[in-house]
């Protein structure tokens, strides 16, 4: 127990240091306690190693959480439980369960497929989603890269997933699998204007592509100075926004790369086992991501009132940073548990529904959006300065 | 015929594993991050053409779009890289394999002799754009170990796309051709009404002689 206000203390300091350099905290710490002899190309590559460690695990148990999560809202929309026996509350442990039960099962190669493009594709998928995370603050002073541009490299990286699964469904050598990925290729290509054009308008209202930034910039009013009130743009884009990461993320009700009563389960028939679970944690951790970026740039991101008031008070870093982190993560969960309820109420619609949907209604939409979201902000230059 | 699969691929990880190791030792982490963007670009570009099967040719066009969008990043334009995997990978690419996967596979036996024409044509106009750039840059002068300071280069490229004293006619008339581009593919593309009405030939259901039969049985 005494190892605990040590390593309070150490994390204060971390986060003071980090507060006040504006680095990388992983590198900071290294900086700080890592000894003269050891060559300094060394210290970056290490950083880069712990954070992108932190975020796999984190991430990655997000994704099992979720699971479960998961199945007990699909199980109570159904009038049902959902697992209830492993673990014992609720079952619990059922995420672990299954986990343990794919990583021990037959790893299957069809044998008609492009070997090497069918182990690939798993592995790009995944790290491609890991690296968008990277770019992810947690709270103010916790994050691994402080990007600029953090908003456009997360749709980027989030848009080399969409190359993974159309290889995989190639690989697969199956007629489903190929039907799956042309599905998804098409599906993307078609709703990542939207999603790009909806993200534009708070951009346009921040005035900056930087995650930290972008939040900071909704401090005001007692930290309820979201976008979605500064603006009445922010709002309709907002929710251009959830309907277009429902499709990029292959959510239902545009599940159709794996629709199983069409294409048996399209791009990932012919995977099993822990190359299977990839493709499932990836579409959880897309969730997530999606989430955090509408939590970020229309709900707010970190700022509420409490931590308006925590800031007020002169709290000490550590407990603003905490109460930080906690309003990202819950806003994240309310979007994420929204994505969940969606997938369990409405039917899947057709791809040429989709299609329609994406050209004709979203895009335009997402135009006039930005339009007038552009008029609105230089009216009120025009008028107030 | 030697199969030249392997020897080929151990040849490819071997220069990868050269061109990390010379990044590292001449610069330090930058020249790892160097040396890792130019072997996948160089990699990336080297697979594409030696691949027989299409797919994988276009797969591997990944690593370059990657591995350039690198290149761009530590040379200071970060735009430009996130730009490039955004519009290249997310969309070109992927356009590009929907229409690879859709065309039939080429399994005639390549032959020297009929890419050796074009195979002269690139070596000399790679020599020639070598000696160019070895005669105008001055190497003595060139930073070798620090990156550029991390700016970000979008509000430059944001001002010079709409001050009217810099490039906002050449951004104008870009746009304008896209647009006419994206026209003209709709037009050619599009269907005919001709294919929508039915054939001549085949006879339209009779619903007046259906009718005058259930009055009958009436």
């Amino acid at each position: 127990m005494a190892a605990l206000p040590i390593a309070l203390n150490a994390a204060q300091a971390a986060l003071e240091v980090a507060s006040s350099e504006g680095g990388n905290l992983t590198l900071d710490l290294l900086k700080q306690y890592a000894p003269e002899s050891v060559p300094a190309w060394i210290l970056p590559l290490t950083a880069a190693a712990v954070s992108v460690g932190i975020v796999v695990a984190v991430i990655a148990l997000l994704a099992l959480t979720s699971v479960w999560l998961e199945r007990k809202v699909s199980g109570h929309i159904q009038c049902r439980y959902g697992p209830m026996y492993a673990g014992g509350w609720h079952g619990w442990a059922q995420s672990i369960a299954d986990g343990i039960k794919l990583l021990m099962k037959e790893d299957m190669i069809p044998l008609g497929a492009d070997r090497a493009l069918f182990v690939i594709a798993p592995a790009l998928v995944l790290g491609a989603i890991f690296g968008a995370f990277v770019a992810m603050p947690l709270s103010p002073d916790f994050f691994f890269a402080d990007l600029h541009l953090g908003a456009f490299f997360i749709l980027g990286m989030s848009s080399l997933t969409t190359i993974g699964v159309v290889m995989a469904g190639w690989a697969s050598n199956s007629k489903w699998s190929l039907y799956g990925a042309m599905r998804e290729a098409a599906q993307v290509v078609a709703y990542e204007i939207p999603l790009g054009l909806s993200l534009m308008v708070p951009l346009i209202v921040a005035g900056t592509f930087n995650l930290l930034d972008a939040s900071a910039g909704q401090s005001d009013w007692w930290g309820m100075g979201w976008y979605i009130f500064k603006n009445p743009f922010v709002l309709p884009a907002g929710l251009l926004f959830f309907v277009s990461s429902l499709a990029e993320t292959k959510r239902a009700p545009f599940d159709l790369p794996e629709a199983e009563s069409e294409l048996v389960a399209g791009f990932l028939t012919e995977y099993s086992g822990i190359r299977w679970s990839f493709f499932f944690m990836e579409e959880y951790a897309a969730m997530y991501l999606m989430s955090l970026m509408a939590a970020v740039f229309f709900l707010g991101g970190f700022e509420s009132p409490f931590l308006h008031f925590a800031k007020a008070a002169e709290l000490p870093v550590i407990v603003c940073n905490l109460i930080a982190a906690v309003t990202l993560i819950t806003k994240s969960m309310i979007g994420v548990i929204v994505m969940m309820w969606v997938r369990w109420t409405l039917p899947r619609v057709r791809i040429d529904q989709v299609m329609t949907m994406g050209y004709k209604y979203l895009t335009p939409l997402a135009l006039l959006c930005v339009l007038g979201a552009a008029l609105w902000e230089a009216g009120k230059v025009l008028i107030f300065e | 015929m030697v199969d030249l699969q392997k020897p080929f691929y151990g040849g490819l990880t071997l220069f990868f594993v050269a061109m990390l190791g010379w990044g590292i030792s001449s610069a330090g982490a930058p020249g790892l991050a160097f040396g890792f963007s130019a072997a996948l670009t160089l990699g990336g570009s080297l697979v594409c053409i030696w691949e027989r099967s299409v797919v994988r040719s276009a797969f591997s066009l990944m690593g370059t779009f990657v591995g350039v969008a690198g290149l761009f990043i530590l040379l200071g334009a970060d735009f430009v890289g996130m730009a490039q995997i955004l519009i290249y990978v997310g969309g070109i690419l992927a356009l590009l394999l929907f229409g690879v996967m859709l065309s039939p596979p080429d399994m005639e036996e390549r032959k020297l002799s009929r890419v050796a024409g074009g195979l002269v044509l690139m070596g000399a106009a790679v020599a020639w754009v070598s000696a160019k750039v070895a005669a105008t840059v001055e190497w003595a002068q060139l930073p070798k170990d620090e990156l550029p300071e991390m700016t970000t280069s979008v509000h430059d490229i944001g001002v010079g796309f709409i001050a009217p004293d810099k490039y906002v006619v050449a951004f104008e008339l870009a746009a304008v051709l896209l647009t006419v581009a994206l026209v003209a593919a709709v037009y050619i593309a599009r269907r005919k009404m001709a294919d929508f009405e039915p054939a001549k030939d085949i006879p339209s259901k009779d619903i007046a002689g259906k009718e005058a039969a259930m009055k009958e049985i009436a």
